[in-house]
């Protein structure tokens, strides 16, 4: 290390000190979050309105943490949820066990379950981290304590980042 | 009471409470320029840009658990970090900070010794027993090889920083801090400017030595000995070994200013602009503690940390040995030539 190295050293520093930090001050400023990061899963529907899932449960299948449950149940024909014979009655994913691998998306067959980007997914409860469908549909937006929080301040849900639009994500607006 | 001895009391009081009160912002300042160095902002959650952060530090610093080491030996344990805070506070009242009667009518400094300069490394010298006594009381082999570190750091490095200020008692002729200040080092002859500089810069790297930081942090190194001497200390008395740590870096800066800087006075030039401007107390000597309170806060958000022989090497083989040639150059200088 010779004086000159120093020297050179203490000029880098000396430089940096006046650029800008690159913190993010999370909860005031908006988190950029890049498109293809995984979040919470989202259940998305056809541009018809049906649901995608038709309850086939490869997702469980493939998932590496068994937090997937999946109920399947026969369409009604005169008003069906999904396009296929079946549908998924419940819908279950438990994301205290889930590791957001994303295997379940990639494992589905019609593409209904995606990872999306919410990811301030604390709660309080055990029981409160298992979402079902009604959590995960398009349209829902948050996460339970997030949607808990705007009944109760009576506000709409405030998600903490922003992020690059992903075209899986049909119908999913943030 | 007497009435000299009331007010150098209240003189020594009001400079415990500001170095104290420095010490606290200086951590402030010192995670913040750290912080900021790093592309991070320090901290800035209590109160308008992190201001309240040292009175936070405090109240947690007081009511977190005192842990007292059951193998420790008592009485030194809770001794050592006295020793250091004690040492480093009174090592700054012999520097003075301004011309005689400039503060409201009385003597900006505590006490006026004719051995000031020897009083204040005999007291900076005193607080490495601090250190050395917590590593060894703690009954802790991270203490114990911290302690050992630092007292074999600070006597090694002691040598370098006594042989710079020797350049400046031969040019002198005084160990009385206030006439040193007044004499101007650098006004006697052109010729005494490169020992001075050289001098200058050994003085500052053993300085850096002696108060324990980076790039010579040994003592402390987290990565090897945990927290060094500061290992088995908690709360309250870990606080105070950071109290002196801060504090013998504002002596230290205070200390360079003095010596090699003209202490509390401003450059002459500028009274041709102000008059009187050059003599006006406290602000220059703060304005030069700040300058190197800043290169020390620099120069560990730089330098990584000298390995153990690398660090007695350069105190040994470097350090001394050029103080010691800038010393005999000087003295040279001095009785041949002036």
């Amino acid at each position: 290390m010779s004086v000159l190295d120093i020297a050179k050293g203490m000029g880098v520093t000396l430089s940096h000190l006046f650029k800008k930090p690159v913190t993010v001050s999370y909860p005031e400023q908006k988190v950029d979050i890049k498109a293809r990061f995984r979040g919470r899963h989202h259940l998305l529907r056809h541009p018809n309105g049906l649901e995608k899932c038709i309850g086939c449960s490869l997702c469980a299948a493939a998932c590496p943490a068994y937090c997937i449950y999946v109920e399947a149940a026969e369409n009604d024909p005169a008003n069906p949820t999904s396009p296929g014979e079946r549908y998924a009655k419940i819908y279950e994913i438990n994301m205290l066990r889930c590791i957001f691998c994303g295997f379940c998306e990639e494992a589905c067959p019609t593409g209904a379950v995606v990872l999306g980007h919410e990811f301030e997914l604390a709660d309080f409860k055990y029981k409160d981290f298992t979402y079902g469908k009604d959590d995960m549909l398009v349209g829902t937006v948050g996460s339970k304590w997030q949607r808990r929080e705007a009944d109760r301040l009576e506000k709409p849900v405030e998600l903490g980042f922003k992020a690059g639009q992903r075209v899986e994500l049909e119908g999913v607006d943030y | 009471m007497n009435d000299a001895l009331l007010v150098t009391f209240v003189k020594a009081l009001a400079l415990c409470v500001v170095l104290l009160g420095a010490f606290a912002y200086m951590t402030v300042i010192e995670r913040k320029l750290l912080g900021r160095m790093q592309h991070r902002y320090g901290p800035n959650r209590v109160g308008p840009f992190g201001l309240m952060q040292p009175i936070a530090d405090a109240i947690k610093s007081i009511f977190k658990e005192d842990i007292v080491v059951s193998a420790s030996d008592r009485f030194v344990y809770f001794l050592a970090p006295f020793i250091s805070i004690v040492f480093a506070l009174s090592a700054f009242g012999a520097i003075p900070a301004g011309p005689a009667g400039s503060l409201f009518g009385f003597n900006p400094w505590i006490v006026d010794l004719d051995i000031g300069l020897l009083y204040v490394f005999a007291a900076t010298s005193i607080g490495v027993y601090g250190i050395f006594l917590a590593g060894w009381s703690s009954n802790s082999k991270y203490s114990l090889l911290g302690g050992l570190r630092s007292s074999a750091q600070m006597i090694s490095y002691e040598l370098g920083l006594g042989l710079s200020a020797l350049t400046i008692i031969l040019i002198a002729g005084t160990l009385n801090l206030r006439e040193i200040v007044d004499f101007g080092v650098w006004s006697l002859s052109p010729l005494l400017w490169l020992p001075l500089a050289v001098s200058f810069v050994t003085y500052v790297i053993s300085s850096v030595a002696e108060v324990n930081r980076t790039p010579f942090d040994l003592p402390e190194a987290e990565q090897e000995i945990v927290a060094g001497y500061l290992t088995e200390y908690s709360s309250i008395k870990w606080a105070l070994f950071q109290m002196a740590e801060y504090v013998n870096m504002m002596t230290a800066a205070a200390f360079i200013s003095t010596l090699f800087l003209g202490g509390w006075r401003g450059p002459e030039a500028l009274n041709a602009l102000v008059p009187g401007v050059a003599e006006w107390p406290f602000i220059w000597l703060l304005l030069k503690m700040a300058i190197f309170m800043f290169l020390f806060i620099w120069l560990r958000a730089t330098l990584p940390r000298f390995r153990y022989d690398q660090l007695m090497r350069f105190g040994w083989i470097w350090l001394f040995e050029i103080a010691l040639f800038s010393a005999l150059v000087t003295g040279a200088i001095i009785a041949f030539a002036l």
